[in-house]
């Protein structure tokens, strides 16, 4: 079950989305958020809803996945519609209590919500279609410029390797434990709060003092075959931009060139 | 040559109680090429031994050489610790990278190698072990044996003169013991100083040299042979391999079998000839 959060949000493929390059998909997922923030605009939103979907379409990512996606944030943009559905003024649609649902509401509102599922789901395209090693090697990359002001790249990119290398081995391990303490008659699924909370301890008492001994072996073993920081290390993989990642540069600057000058020019 | 030369080597932690050394006028010199085997009772001081061959910890007093370098002048770290591989003994505690073939680049991307050396060496090293197939495993799904000989794999990309097992082996099932121990001594065939830090007698069994450690000190070393076969285990706390005591027991009944039996293959060979 918890295998599921941690590792089962990438699908491997061979997508144009799949064999961008980790650091122009973070870039341009960036500066698609922001053009998404800046343009409060129907006709900017479809375009950029086609091209979403097109995306989740070539990528083949199950349909089931993306509503997946949204669902932690459901009710913030449940929430988010509601508040302008009744908060907008406007000819009204009908009467709850003292509120009124407008048409204008409604618009807005419908504006609001597609936008922030927008920003979901763009995000989480990234993490479908990036393998969890190639997205810490670009976050590392795209850090390490700012490693001279103190920002420590590296240092950031090795934590997340090891959390990746680990969570499996914690999550298996607690399984483990679990079921040792069951099997001497330890009950977790019954009783009010306070006493399940109680009933957690015995396994979060063993799984820490694991994790500790383990983050010791583990230094002495990475100390043993001669790791020293950042500094001087080369890397089996390197990121190499190539023909598409120039392309998708040039057509996503032509999207947001585009987006510009029409609506500068006042047409949408 | 001499790989390793340690001489008068005492060693205190620094959270010893009493001040009592956990290594205690080591002397002992290993050959290039050589399969020592180190064996002793629990906290005799073989992890604490091994640790200190490749510079992990420093030593108190005396002195320890790897390749002539003194490990106590920190120039020489990282050549040392380059030149002897270190495997330890629980195998989900070592592995540093999330897939197989970027935990065997982590040594040789530590040495700052270029991509195409460090590939070079990942494949070898893959090869050496017979992990190929496995290039893009996560290392949990691989067995116990397979994230030791994974274990063994990342030492070697180093291109080590010298593997350091600390009891690799312990915490395997049998057939993973088996597996491990097989890529060691294949890799000792192909001119590696092999040093197998171990409980299991029969290991030890295979080993040209056999060390016995107890409290801090060595005991007794000599060939399988004299040590295993001959001398008192007991008195160090550990029990002779089975085939010498199935030996022993048989002689006891009046079977009139040599001394000096300590693998299966010799009584095997013995009884059955
Ligand atoms: N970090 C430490 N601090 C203080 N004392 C230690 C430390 N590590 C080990 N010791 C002590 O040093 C002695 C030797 O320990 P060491 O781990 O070298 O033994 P060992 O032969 O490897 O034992 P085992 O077979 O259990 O692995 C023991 O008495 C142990 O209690
Ligand atoms: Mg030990």
């Amino acid at each position: 079950m918890l295998n599921d959060i941690a590792l089962g949000r990438y699908f491997p493929g061979n997508s144009l989305l799949h064999r961008l390059d980790p650091r122009i998909k973070i870039v341009l997922l960036f500066l698609f958020l922001a053009i998404i923030f800046l343009w409060v605009n129907s006709l900017v939103y479809l375009a950029l809803g086609s091209m979403t979907a097109a995306l989740i379409f070539t990528a083949k990512i199950p349909l089931r996945m993306v509503a997946t996606s949204l669902k932690p944030l459901w009710w913030i943009i449940l929430f988010t519609f509601l508040l302008h559905f009744f908060g907008t003024e406007g000819e009204g649609i009908f009467q709850l209590g003292s509120l009124t649902a407008t048409w204008e509401g409604l618009k807005q509102g419908g504006l609001i919500t597609f936008r922030l599922a927008l920003l979901i789901i763009l995000s989480a395209l990234l993490t479908f279609t990036t393998d969890p090693l190639a997205l810490t090697d670009a976050i590392e990359s795209l850090l390490s410029p700012l490693k001279r002001f103190g920002v420590p790249a590296h240092e950031l990119a090795m934590m997340m390797t090891i959390a990746l290398r680990f969570i499996p081995t914690i999550i298996e391990e607690t399984d483990r434990i679990i079921k040792a303490q069951e099997s001497r008659g330890a009950d977790f699924t019954t009783g009010n709060i306070l006493t399940r909370v109680k009933n957690f301890v015995p396994i979060l008492v063993p799984l820490f003092i694991a994790a500790f001994r383990r983050a010791d072996d583990l230094a002495t073993a990475m100390e043993a075959r001669c790791y020293r920081g950042g500094e001087g290390r080369t890397r089996l993989r390197r990121l190499q931009l190539g023909r598409l990642d120039y392309t998708a540069c040039g057509v996503s600057a032509l999207i947001v060139g585009g987006i510009f000058l029409l609506t500068q020019w006042g047409i949408i | 040559m001499n790989i390793i030369e340690i001489s008068r080597l005492t060693y205190v932690y620094a959270a010893a109680k009493e001040n009592t050394p956990a290594l205690n006028g080591i002397n002992l010199n290993i050959g290039e090429g050589e399969f020592v085997a180190i064996v002793g009772a629990n906290g005799s001081g073989k992890s604490t031994l091994a640790r200190h061959l490749n510079a992990l910890l420093l030593p108190t007093e005396g002195t320890c050489k790897v390749m002539g370098l003194d490990t106590a002048r920190p120039e020489n770290l990282w050549d040392i610790r380059r030149q002897v591989g270190l495997v330890f003994q629980n195998p989900d505690n070592q592995l540093v990278a999330a897939i197989v073939e970027d935990e065997v680049a982590f040594g040789p991307e530590n040495l700052g190698l270029p991509p195409a050396e460090i590939r070079l060496r990942v494949d070898k090293a893959l090869q050496a072990v017979g992990l190929t197939e496995q290039l893009h495993f996560a290392p949990h799904l691989l067995s116990g044996g397979q994230k030791q000989r994974l274990a063994i794999a990342g030492a070697l990309a180093m291109e080590p003169k010298c593997l350091v097992l600390d009891e690799a082996t312990a915490m395997l099932d049998p057939q993973g013991r088996e597996e491990v121990m097989q890529v060691a001594r294949d890799l000792r065939e192909q001119g590696l100083t092999l040093i197998c830090i171990t409980h299991f007698m029969e290991e030890a069994a295979l080993a040209d040299r056999v060390v016995v450690m107890h409290q801090g000190k060595i005991v007794a070393q000599g060939t399988p042979k004299e040590i295993l076969a001959a001398t008192d285990l007991a008195k160090w706390g550990l029990e002779p391999p089975l085939a010498t005591e199935i030996a022993d027991r048989l002689r006891r009944r009046g079977l009139n079998l040599p001394r000096g039996i300590c693998r299966e293959d010799e009584l095997v060979a013995t009884l059955c000839p």
